[in-house]
């Protein structure tokens, strides 16, 4: 649908809707640009369409019975989800999980990462015009998806941890597979860098396009991926340790001008980064109990809690608020692609219709998340 | 977990409206013992019941000092509950004191990581909640205020850009007025949704029944209609029943 608006000699200002049901919004998202013939002068989004209601229900279920309804936020990256509210109660509680559980939590958590990315990266690049690519991400998406399903029966919506710890011993074979794994993974990666990094199309498509500031993207609260895009060594696994991350080595990598290009070679050497912390954590599990001594129903006491993880992509926060009944009474989701998304009206302005796939596809957002 | 699975008798059930007042809200202060009726012999000093959970800690640093110096009447107080650090202040002069957090040389506060309100229908009251971040210090603050549900409070969206969706989403939920925010208007529900879910005297199976019949065509089976929850009739009856 598009309206036309003649302006005074030179411009024709047209206002074209993209979406909701387009496909490379990835989901239910609607961007109303201003055009000037084939450039962005303005674009707004509208969101909400999937919106569930997803706090009001935290508030109606217990602290345990909202673990599964958090998996459908981020359905991409369910595992982080549920770490980073596990966590937050088990703050609140004042329990620390058992160390095996933790060490669980950061190897399903970063394969989590890994099959973020690979997603992101198979339909970034389809968008983009490189079908292949997306055909050898979502091979290795599917080992790590098995790994998932032999753990605990799930494979997007997983539910993996508890309050106070994970419910699931790892299965027999686990060690032997997240190895062969992660002995192939980089290889992978490199594979598909020789379809992409050195691709004219590609480096003519993301170089220069989405440019971000690193003084803006902190004023637009841009976290994750799409801040280290613009050369801010900042991420959560290091400034703010949680689970057992400060047991690994891990470098943050981090891009020069913070353009679309910048961002993708960020995320490839994070998963790279990934694998490596997986590496260090599969070998030494330790041993003993999955769950911490805690009563059975979950009451934690009057106050409030904010407890942020580094999800595939970007901050993720709980700010849970406790009367110290078996409900949360507030239980507040700061969702990375929410806020992320908002970043796109600055991105995108000056560029071309086809440069806003690209910048929606850097951004790395699930819909499920942003209207929650 | 257990509870999960098993229902347990005490635990109230999920479809029952929750009750209006809280059991009790966050800032319970430490109970002090009365004071001993005069004449009374000084009795063996008992020791006051050590309050369950943890509490609020006395908190301070050089820029709450700096903060208390610039803003003397707006300051409520500073504390550290589970090692988070949070400051209320009164909502006045909301956006000076945001201007000031963010460019003061001590601790920078240039993230806003989140904006959001939580509602006590008891006292009628909004508290919004800021949560900042400073890239130079690697330090998070939580900074508190309150407002009477029918108040509006200063944007600060001229301060942090973020602030702008963050904003709209407590209108959108809560039905905060925010001044000065430039493009004010719900963003996660429809433009003429009637109602703010996210206040507590919303029924979790509230709907705004009227949208859905004229927007979506269909009678949505809902009981409530907005306006019209009643805490006491927890009965759900479908229009076939």
């Amino acid at each position: 649908m598009s309206t036309q608006e003649q302006t005074l000699f030179d411009a024709n200002e047209i206002t074209v809707s993209m979406g909701p049901q387009h496909p490379s919004t990835h989901g239910v998202l609607q961007v109303k640009l201003k055009l000037d013939g084939e450039r962005v002068i303005d674009a707004e989004c509208v969101i909400g369409y999937l919106h569930r209601g997803v706090e009001k229900l935290g508030e109606a279920q217990t602290y345990g019975q909202f673990v599964p309804t958090l998996d459908r936020m981020d359905y991409i990256a369910a595992v982080s989800n549920c770490l980073g509210y596990c966590e937050a109660i088990e703050k609140l509680l004042g329990v620390t999980a058992p160390p095996r559980a933790q060490y669980i939590r950061v190897i399903m958590t970063e394969l989590n990462r890994i099959t973020s990315h690979l997603l992101w990266l198979g339909t970034h690049a389809i968008d983009l015009g490189a079908v292949t690519v997306f055909l050898y991400c979502f091979r290795e998406r599917e080992e790590i998806l098995k790994i998932f399903e032999n753990y605990c029966g799930a494979r997007l919506t997983t539910h993996m941890f508890r309050i106070g710890g994970t419910q699931y011993e790892i299965y027999e074979g686990f060690h032997d597979q997240v190895r062969t794994f992660i002995k192939d993974f980089p290889k992978k990666v490199d594979e598909y860098e020789t379809l992409l990094t050195e691709n004219r199309i590609w480096i003519g498509r993301t170089r220069g396009v989405g440019v971000i500031s690193a003084k803006d993207a902190i004023d637009y609260g841009l976290t994750g991926p799409s801040l280290r895009g613009s050369g801010v060594e900042w991420d959560l696994r290091k400034a703010k340790p949680y689970a057992v991350y400060s047991d690994f080595q891990f470098d943050i990598p981090v891009g020069g001008q913070g353009d679309t290009y910048d961002r993708y070679m960020v995320r490839l050497e994070e998963m790279r980064q990934s694998a490596r912390i997986i590496s260090q954590a599969v070998e030494k599990i330790p041993d003993g109990p999955l769950m911490a001594k805690m009563s059975k129903i979950i009451k934690p006491p009057v106050g409030d809690i904010y407890h942020s993880i580094e999800a595939p992509k970007g901050e993720l926060g709980y700010y849970i608020v406790s009367d110290g009944s078996t409900q949360a009474y507030r239980a507040r989701v700061r969702p990375p692609s929410f806020v992320n998304l908002q970043a796109l009206r600055k991105m995108c302005a000056g560029h071309m219709v086809a440069d806003v796939v690209a910048i929606i596809g850097t951004l790395d957002i699930v819909l499920g998340e942003i209207d929650r | 977990m257990a509870d999960e699975e098993k229902p347990k008798p005490e635990a109230p059930k999920p479809e029952a409206p929750k009750p209006e007042v809280p059991a009790g809200e966050p800032k319970a202060a430490v109970p002090k013992p009365p004071p001993p009726p005069p004449g009374a012999k000084p009795a063996a000093p008992a020791a006051p019941p050590k309050p369950k959970g943890p509490q609020q800690e006395p908190w301070t640093s050089p820029l709450v000092d700096a903060l208390k110096e610039k803003f003397g009447g707006e300051f409520i107080k500073s504390y550290s509950f589970l090692t988070q650090n949070q400051i209320e202040v009164k909502k006045d002069r909301i956006a000076e004191i945001m201007m000031f957090l963010r460019d003061n040389t001590i601790s920078p506060f240039d993230y806003l990581v989140d904006e959001t309100a939580v509602h006590w229908p008891k006292t009628e009251e909004f508290e919004i909640v800021y949560i900042l971040y400073s890239h130079p210090k690697n330090e998070h603050v939580r900074v508190k205020t309150r407002i009477k549900e029918w108040e509006p409070i200063e944007s600060v969206v001229g301060v942090w850009t973020t602030a702008d969706w963050l904003e709209r989403e407590v209108y959108d939920m809560f039905g905060v007025q925010y001044a000065n925010h430039p493009n004010l208007k719900r963003i996660l529900l429809p433009e003429d949704w009637v109602g703010y879910p996210l206040r507590k005297d919303y029924n979790i199976r509230l709907q705004d029944v009227e949208w859905v019949r004229k927007h979506l065509g269909i009678d949505s089976g809902q009981k409530y209609y907005v306006g019209e929850a009643r805490a006491e009739d927890t009965g759900y009856v479908t229009p076939s029943d």
